[in-house]
């Protein structure tokens, strides 16, 4: 069977250790997190974990139903099966080696639509928004200016259309 | 109402009238309020054995077990009892102590991350900061062990919270649960009922295998099995959930399965699947496993559809609600050639072992079944007694047949008779060990003799890890690696009897004749130690890795039978 990356969206009640259980519940399983990260949602109480998973159709099905298992997991989507978009959000530290390097890399974010969101003598950091694409397109680019550091968010995503939420809301539960 | 007085009463309200348990300093309140409780404590001498025990409970009754343990070392000793309970699908509630909430993270004496350490072997755990939230706590463990796909529940209370005052009502213990994020599904789905009777009606060679799941289904498991005819294999989980010595009964199958239950499985052209997980110790190796079958597969827990067996006709449900409907729309199925196939198998392939050697494991076990006529509880430790007793010692009543199947964990059947002698009072216990297993929970000895259980303990004594060794005769050239008790063995007999339990060492067959019947008759607490041969195995065997069809059938007739008609199509 093939394999491929599955975008992954799991809606789960803020209870102290909910991330432990889910990263717990991958590592003991063998199942790989390529990325992950974890936001309040609109309704209070709840979590939106979105985290980006390869493997063959029988492992995602084994990793949904398992996170389903997970008392605190309410819904789990995966978004590979619907349309939806996804954004990764990047800051991208380059050093800036000589005055002549400054214009040009700034030209070329300016192209990205890439973010100055701090200025030094000697490195500018971007902030990138947008597909895995993009993201990989940016640092090859920047490749050759030197990169310092970069960090990645991980990847967020929403199916695409107003009338069907990746959750449906439910009742918030009640906070002691 | 101090916290753990709410622990107490929140007990009570959930039915609870027994725990086991062993106390400690921080679980101390919860103790102290025992003293004045309705709830009768049962005294275990290790924290393990009393989460056997509270498992074993559940098995036993279909009552949630409960077992209390204090913080650190008390709570880590529940580990293997949960994870224990967790792969055998037991409804455990287990309460521990921890150190008070402002000393958690400190490296408190006695402090442990019980919450983290028993995430992964429970269904769900809780760490209760605010005493305002156990009666809801306690409410929806409970529900959560019990309902679905059973499982155990740990709740971890620091010592604060159990001395803290309760603001509350006796309305905050009417808990209403809501849990979004757990609805099991109970009711199949018409439409895939509707499928797997399609494909039951369509199958020529069809069997039923029945899991842990039909303990809480045998009377639909035996309606069904009665009105469609269909062959009955019983996992080592789902002994008891139809009767082993009924007609369509083919026995166990697996590793140590029956001849006819393997090969049933072999050439079979549908399985109906109920209540089971296809573990790899009854599935072999997956890629022989059932090569021409079909596969209906019926469980409460979805994630274990196709996670090993590809299932062609998932069915999730509750087997009490699945099996009456599936039954309903089938009629007797006309499978004769297939019966009388599996029929000459049956009849070539009993249940054996050769008696002229000196006294053998199997034997004691027959003699325990001819005693009690296979109506008692049993339990077993694991090994080699474990899987004679499954083939030759099968109860035919459902929670009944009480063991450690999927965590396999040795030191498990003493303190499960204690359980299972308390959830079944009146009935007797028989709980078959081995000299190995039963030493890694026989401080438990004195936990019978001080409630004077009707426990009969028979120890299949070889002298060695006989199912060790039988794999190192087997697979690694007889190499017997430390596997050698018997120099260093007490005196098993005197030991009970040091206990205040009545001993007995057996060194023969005509003693052993004698004595099970008589034992039996008094009804325990009794401990009778078998000296059996020890170099006897357990046949047949499927090596680990192999498919169910290469079976080892050892001391047997080499494998006479021709394949049965192969179905059209089928791989060769």
């Amino acid at each position: 069977m093939s394999t491929r990356k599955h975008v992954v969206s799991v809606t789960v009640r803020d209870e102290p250790g909910v991330l432990v259980r889910i990263a717990g519940l991958f590592a003991r399983r063998g199942f790989n997190i390529e990325s992950l990260s974890v936001a309040q949602t609109e309704t209070p109480g709840l979590s939106r974990t979105t985290f980006v998973v390869s493997g063959d159709t029988a492992t995602i099905e084994q990793v949904q139903k398992q996170l389903q298992k997970l008392i605190d997991v309410i819904k789990v989507v995966d978004h590979t099966e619907t349309k939806f978009v996804d954004r990764e959000l990047m800051l991208i530290k380059v050093a800036v080696r000589q005055p002549e390097d400054r214009v040009e890399i700034r030209q070329i974010a300016q192209d990205f639509r890439a973010r100055i969101v701090d200025v030094d003598r000697r490195a500018l950091t971007f902030e990138v928004t947008g597909d895995e694409g993009k993201m990989s397109a940016f640092i090859e680019q920047m490749r050759e200016f030197g990169i310092i550091e970069t960090i990645r968010t991980g990847r967020v995503a929403l199916p695409r259309s107003a009338g069907a939420p990746a959750v449906r809301p439910v009742r918030a539960p009640k906070v002691a | 109402m101090n916290g753990a007085e709410v622990l107490l009463h929140a007990l009570e309200r959930q039915g609870v009238e027994i725990v086991f348990g062993h106390p400690g300093g921080a679980i101390m309140p919860v103790y102290d309020a025992l003293y004045d409780s309705k709830i009768r404590h049962v005294l275990v001498r290790h924290e393990q054995a009393g989460a056997h025990a509270a498992d074993a409970f559940y098995r036993a009754s279909g009552r949630p077990g409960v077992v209390f343990a204090t913080s650190g070392p008390g709570a880590t000793n529940l580990v293997t009892g949960l994870a224990t309970a967790m792969m055998d699908s037991s409804a455990v509630v287990a309460i521990t102590g921890n150190v008070p909430t402002a000393l958690i993270g400190t490296d408190a004496f006695q402090e442990a991350d019980v919450y983290g350490i028993t995430g992964p072997i429970t269904k769900h755990n809780y760490l209760v900061k605010n005493l305002a939230d156990l009666p809801r706590v306690v409410a929806e463990a409970f529900h959560i062990a019990s309902t679905g796909r059973p499982g155990p529940v740990l709740i971890d209370v620091p010592k604060d919270v159990q001395m803290a005052a309760f603001e509350g009502t006796e309305a905050d213990f009417d808990v209403t649960i809501d849990l979004p994020g757990y609805r099991p599904t109970v009711k199949g789905h018409a439409g895939q009922i509707r499928k797997a009777t399609e494909a039951i009606r369509a199958a020529e060679r069809p069997i039923l295998m029945v899991g842990g799941g039909g303990q809480v289904a045998a009377e639909e498991v035996m309606a069904f099995a009665e009105r469609t005819n269909l062959p009955v294999i019983t996992t080592l989980m789902g002994i008891g959930a139809y009767p082993a010595g009924a007609p369509q009964a083919l026995g166990m199958p697996g590793m140590h399965g029956t001849v006819t239950a393997n090969r049933a499985i072999t050439h079979c052209d549908l399985i109906v699947g109920a209540g089971l997980r296809f573990d790899d110790r009854v599935t072999g190796k997956i890629s022989r496993f059932a090569p021409n079958a079909k596969v209906v597969h019926i469980d409460i827990d979805p994630a274990e559809i196709s996670k090993l067996v590809r299932a062609h006709v998932p069915v999730v449900g509750d087997l009490r609600d699945v099996l009456p409907r599936l039954g309903d729309q089938l009629d007797r199925l006309a499978i004769d050639d297939w019966w009388a196939t599996l029929n000459d198998w049956k009849g070539r392939y009993p249940e054996r072992y050769a008696t002229e050697k000196p006294l053998v494991s199997q034997e004691v076990i027959e003699l325990l079944r001819e005693a009690t006529g296979g109506d008692c509880v049993v339990t077993t430790e694991v090994g080699q007694h474990q899987m004679f007793a499954a083939r030759l010692f099968p109860t035919s009543k459902p929670r009944t047949w009480i063991t450690s199947g999927g965590l396999g964990t040795m030191g498990f059947g003493l303190p499960a008779a204690i359980g299972a002698a308390f959830a079944r009072p009146g009935e007797t216990v028989v709980c078959v060990a081995g000299d190995g297993s039963i030493q890694m929970n026989i401080q438990e000895l004195a936990t019978i003799a001080k409630n004077r259980l009707p426990i009969v303990i028979a120890i299949a004594n070889n002298g060695v890890l006989g199912m060790v060794r039988q794999w190192q005769e087997l697979f690694h050239a007889q190499r017997y690696s430390e596997i050698f008790l018997a120099d260093s063995n007490p005196d098993f007999a005197k030991l009970a009897e040091a206990y205040g339990i009545e001993g007995h060492n057996v060194h023969d067959r005509e003693t052993a004749r004698r004595l099970v019947p008589e034992v039996l008759a008094r009804g325990g607490p009794a401990l009778i130690n078998f000296v059996v041969y020890e170099a006897e195995k357990v046949y047949p065997m499927v090596p680990s890795g192999a498919g169910v069809d290469e079976m080892l059938i050892g001391d047997q007739e080499p494998d006479p039978v021709p394949d049965a008609p192969e179905p059209a199509g089928a791989k060769a």
